[in-house]
Order: C-alpha cells, then sequence, then structure tokens
C-alpha cells in the first residue's frame, strides 16, 4: 500500500537534519545562472502536476458542490445519509485500529531485534519481510484468499483451531477487519522494518555501549535508548499509513468477488464512491465522497509536511 | 548472567524465524502450487512439490484461457507501467534537478506541493482522474493510464535529494563561468551522474504502477484493455473452483493450479526487479541519503 513512499525516509532523516541546520538563510540565485532555466526543467513535472494533481482536485471539488439549485453542501449531506456511509467509515476505521496498533508493535519489535543480529542475517531476514513487497494489489489478496481456505492453507492448523472449515468461515463479517490487517501487514511491513533498521543505524554507537557499561541489558537498551530515538519514525509510519488504509478499495472488491458477495461492495468509503458513480450514476455524491476522502489525506500530508520537519525544504 | 543472555539471543531468533514462515510461507506456496494438480493441492500438504510436467500444463493452461488473453493482459501491463515509467523519469529527473541547483520564483513552494502530493494517497484521486479524462475522451486509451502513472511527485522529491546532496553548486558555477549554457551544465555535469537516481525513479515508478489495481479498473472498460492485475480478479470470478456457478463454456478451465500460476506470471516481473536489484537499489538508497 504504502511501499513505494516508506522506502526512502532514512534518508530524508538525515536531510531533515541538515534543513534544519540551515534554516533562516537566505536563499541566492547560483553565480551566472539564469532564472528561465528552472522553468524550463521543471516544465514537464508542472504540466502534470496541473492536469494530473490540481486539475482533477478542483473538478472533484466543483462537482461535489454542484447541486440542482445551484452550489451547495447538499451532495455532502446527501452521501452522509446513505443507510452505507456510517458502515463504510466504521469498516475502515475498525481496520487501520488493527492494523495500525498490531504494525506499529511488530514492526519495532521485529526491527529492534534484526538490528540486533549480525550483518549477513539481519540483512537476510530483511530481505525476506520485504520481499512481499513485490506483491501488493490483486496479486497479494489472491495468495492471501488461498491462506485463508482452510483447504488449501498451509496455516491451515490455525484455521481449524478457529473451527474453521471453509473460506466462508474466516471471511466472515465481523473478521474482515483482522483479515485486512493481516495483508496490509504482510505487503507493507518490511519495507517499514528497512526504514527503521535505517533509523536505528543513526543512533550513536557511543550511547549503546555507554548504557551497556552501565549494566543495562539488551530490552532496557531497546526500550529506554533505542525507541525514543525512532519515535518520530513510528510517527511518520502510523500518520502515512493511516492515510493509505483510508483508501481501502481493492482487498475488499476482490474479496467480495471470491466469495460471490460475502463482502458487499460498499464496503469501504472507496467502494461506496464507486458503486455510486459507476453503479447508480451519482457522480455528484461520489464526488463528495472523494472528496471527503482527498481532505482526510490533505490533512495528514499537510500536518507531516509543516509539523513533523521529517523532509527537506532547502 | 551468561544463560539469560542466550535465553535472549534463543527467543529473538525463534520470534525472527516465525514472522520468516508468516512473510515466506505464502511465496513458497504461491510458487509450489502451479506444480500440482487441482486435487493435489487440497489433498496434499500445502508446501508439497508436484511435478514440473503439471506447472507446464499449468502455464498451458493459463496461456490458452480465451485464446491467449492471459498475455494479452501482460502486454498491457508492461505498456502501460513501461509507458508511465519512461514518462515519470522524464518529468522527475529534470524537475529533481531545476529544484536542486536552479533559482526561480516559486521553487519553494513548487517543493512544498509537491511534499504534500506526494503523502496524499494516489488512490484519493482515481475517481476525480475518471471524471476528468471522461470530459477530455481519454478514457479507454493507453493515456488514461500513462499520464496519471507519469505524475509521480515522490520520484521528483528523490532526484531533488539526489541532486542536491551529490552535487556541489560550485560546480555548476564553475561550469557557467567556462561558458556552458544552462542546458549544457544539466547535460555534461547533471546527467552522467544521474544513472542512480533514474534506476531509482524507475524501479519505484514501475512496481507502483505494474502493482496498481484502482485506476486501471476504472480507466478501462474491455478485456482486452485490462493490465493483469485487472484481470486476475475475473479470472478468480471465473474459476469453478472458486465460484461454483461460474460458466465453465468449453473453453481452458481455471482451476486453484491455473490461478496461482497467473499469479505468478503477475508478480514475476516485479519480483524479478526485487530479486536482482534489491542489493544496488538498497546500497544507491543509503549512500545517497546518509550522507551528510
Amino acid at each position: 500500500m504504502t511501499d513505494t513512499v516508506v522506502t526512502v525516509t532514512p534518508g530524508e532523516h538525515a536531510s531533515a537534519r541538515r534543513g534544519r541546520r540551515t534554516r533562516g538563510r537566505q536563499e541566492r540565485p547560483p553565480a551566472g545562472a539564469s532564472r528561465s532555466a528552472g522553468y524550463f526543467f521543471v516544465a514537464i513535472y508542472v504540466a502534470l502536476l496541473a492536469c494530473l494533481g490540481v486539475a482533477p482536485t478542483v473538478y472533484a471539488i466543483s462537482l461535489a458542490l454542484r447541486t440542482t439549485s445551484g452550489l451547495g453542501v447538499a451532495n455532502f449531506v446527501d452521501s452522509y445519509h446513505l443507510p452505507q456511509f456510517i458502515p463504510a467509515f466504521k469498516h475502515v476505521l475498525l481496520f487501520e485500529a488493527i492494523w495500525l496498533v498490531s504494525q506499529s508493535v511488530l514492526v519495532v519489535t521485529l526491527a529492534l531485534i534484526v538490528h540486533n543480529q549480525a550483518r549477513r542475517v539481519s540483512a537476510t531476514f530483511r530481505f525476506i519481510y520485504y520481499l512481499p513487497g513485490a506483491m501488493a494489489g490483486a496479486a497479494s489478496v489472491v495468495i492471501w484468499l488461498f491462506m485463508f481456505t482452510p483447504t488449501t492453507s498451509p496455516f491451515a492448523f490455525i484455521l481449524h483451531g478457529l473451527h474453521y472449515t471453509l473460506l466462508a468461515n474466516t471471511v466472515a463479517p465481523g473478521n474482515l477487519p483482522v483479515l485486512f490487517a493481516i495483508m496490509a501487514f504482510w505487503t507493507g511491513a518490511g519495507g517499514w522494518i528497512v526504514v527503521m533498521h535505517g533509523a536505528l543505524n543513526n543512533v550513536p554507537t557511543e550511547l549503546i555501549e555507554a548504557a551497556e557499561i552501565d549494566g543495562s541489558n539488551v530490552l532496557q537498551t531497546a526500550l529506554r535508548i533505542k525507541l525514543p530515538l525512532i519515535r518520530k519514525w513510528v510517527v511518520y509510519m502510523l500518520v502515512l499509513s493511516f492515510a493509505a488504509g483510508t483508501q481501502l478499495f481493492v482487498e475488499p472488491q476482490i474479496l467480495g468477488i471470491a466469495t460471490g458477495g460475502e463482502v458487499p461492495p460498499q464496503w469501504s468509503p472507496n467502494q461506496l464512491a464507486y458503486y455510486l458513480a459507476f453503479d447508480l450514476d451519482r457522480f455528484n455524491e461520489a464526488a463528495a465522497i472523494s472528496v471527503d476522502l482527498l481532505v482526510l489525506g490533505l490533512l495528514v500530508a499537510v500536518l507531516i509536511v509543516w509539523r513533523g520537519k521529517l523532509f527537506r525544504v532547502e | 548472567m551468561l544463560p539469560r543472555r542466550y535465553a535472549y539471543r534463543i527467543i529473538a531468533i525463534l520470534v525472527l524465524l516465525l514472522f520468516a514462515v508468516f512473510f515466506f510461507g505464502p511465496v513458497i506456496w504461491l510458487l509450489l502450487a502451479p506444480t500440482k494438480t487441482d486435487s493435489q493441492i487440497i489433498n496434499e500438504t500445502p508446501l508439497a512439490f508436484g511435478s514440473f510436467a503439471t506447472f507446464g500444463h499449468s502455464f498451458h493452461e493459463v496461456t490458452a484461457y480465451e485464446g491467449d488473453l492471459v498475455l494479452t493482459w501482460l502486454k498491457n501491463s508492461a505498456i502501460y507501467s513501461f509507458g508511465g515509467t519512461a514518462l515519470a523519469v522524464l518529468a522527475a529527473i529534470p524537475a529533481g534537478y531545476g529544484l536542486a541547483l536552479t533559482h526561480f520564483i516559486g521553487r519553494r513552494a513548487l517543493l512544498g506541493i509537491t511534499l504534500v502530493v506526494m503523502i496524499v494517497p494516489a488512490t484519493a484521486l482515481v475517481l476525480p482522474l475518471f471524471l476528468e479524462a471522461n470530459t477530455v475522451h481519454l478514457v479507454g486509451t493507453v493515456w488514461s493510464l500513462i499520464l496519471p502513472f507519469g505524475f509521480f511527485p515522490f520520484g521528483v522529491y528523490l532526484a531533488y535529494i539526489y541532486f542536491s546532496t551529490t552535487i556541489p553548486k560550485d560546480l555548476l558555477g564553475a561550469a557557467r563561468i567556462d561558458g556552458a549554457g544552462e542546458w549544457g551544465v544539466f547535460r555534461r555535469i547533471a546527467l552522467p551522474l544521474a544513472t542512480p537516481i533514474v534506476a531509482l525513479v524507475g524501479f519505484f515508478s514501475f512496481v507502483a504502477n505494474w502493482n496498481n489495481y484502482y485506476l486501471p479498473f476504472v480507466m478501462t472498460y474491455d478485456n482486452s484493455q485490462y493490465p493483469l492485475q485487472v484481470g486476475l480478479p475475473i479470472l478468480l470470478g471465473n474459476s469453478p473452483s472458486i465460484n461454483p456457478v461460474a460458466a465453465t463454456g468449453g473453453q481452458a478451465v481455471i482451476l486453484r493450479p491455473e490461478l496461482a500460476m497467473a499469479t505468478v506470471i503477475a508478480i514475476a516481473p516485479v519480483l524479478i526487479v526485487f530479486l536482482f536489484a534489491q542489493r544496488t537499489l538498497v546500497a544507491g538508497m543509503l549512500a545517497g541519503s546518509t550522507k551528510e
């Protein structure tokens, strides 16, 4: 889900520190450089940004605000009153809660353990954990469909332990948030473990050695010294994963196809928006839900960029 | 004190192995499944190996489905992903250079916008993009996918970080004094150094494009236009072993081994890139970034 965004963050860490150091210095043009050259270099990107970032956003907002009686918030109110609206957001929030809590605990624990191993051992485990990142999207859902089916799964002993004999038992409505959390963890956790490992590499060894001389054991060093130093990254992971999680679409969609409708096609907000637009031709209300999700994503992004100080802007 | 230390080590290794099984088990299962027949998959130990002959048979069945439809999907995936990646690289490399090493009004604003757009999940824009593409009659064309795939702010940010950490501004100043124009400076100094960042941006863009489901799901409306990611769930829905009411209609039958085979085909390109480029990519990522 978020693997492309996360993998580079150790670098941003270093850059952010550098950014802080130079803040306040005035920007000045390099010697002999012409101002128009800059526009030339960014031209293609700016054109794409305008047409594929800004324009669709503006268009979605204008569609969402357009009602039969002029401009207004009627589409937002109408979509809110749909019987599937509240359940869809509840589903996603429950999924997020399960996923984010378990992912934070497990990623931090695994990163700390992996970081304590010899270089080659550590690299091997990081690679194994990172590999499922290559299988994001529809492929991972198909794989997990087999993993959730008691007759085909190598994890069948767990499913049998829960008295599940059919896929339908596993994908019972109450289990769905947990199942989606497992899939999201499977594809995304490895990338974050690599990031946390990078962050842990920035923890000064003198600090750890000093603690060990003072009699701190492995567990104490991990919890009292390393964890506080990578806390910022855990917050970053939480916020970014939250933003991505609100967009849940492919997992419930394919599980719905595979189970012949055990998962309703309006399970997540994105699915509801899709259903409104393409099955009911209610594009304005669909746009309203898209804007809801977009605002949520934008809020998170602005929060990280301006408050988190994780990124270098100068 | 010593035994306790060993206890920590043993528990640590056990935890690592347990999660290795969780992460790697499904991958192994997937690679083994096409070597078995449908009944072997259900009745034998999940991680048993079948035969190479069955593997070949599964491959044949998948590629024979509706007159090599799966190969058409594979071709579509390649066109959309490579097209999008080429555009992403073409836009991101000069943009990163421009943001890092040239000066123009609005540069910082552009950088700020890039960061925000980079964090907003791409999925959030899918429906609005469809509505926009619909008004300009691009839906159902390759451009409805290649253009959005080419818009890759994350790549711009990567290139920006790369150029601002690897090329000293003084070097560019020296080249300018020597009479090189802005384009000449970019071509003679930045481009020869750009190979690692082209690979990095290309890799991330390619993986994201290849695995994208929602955008092509919305933008394509015909069997012959789907990429593999969109085709895979269709195979799933038409498989009698998953969906008992699925009509087989006398064509190649997609059972569990064929579904697994199709999934292997769908992930193979990205997996190969992962396996061969992993070391280089990670090294490049860390080298380019931890430098102060």
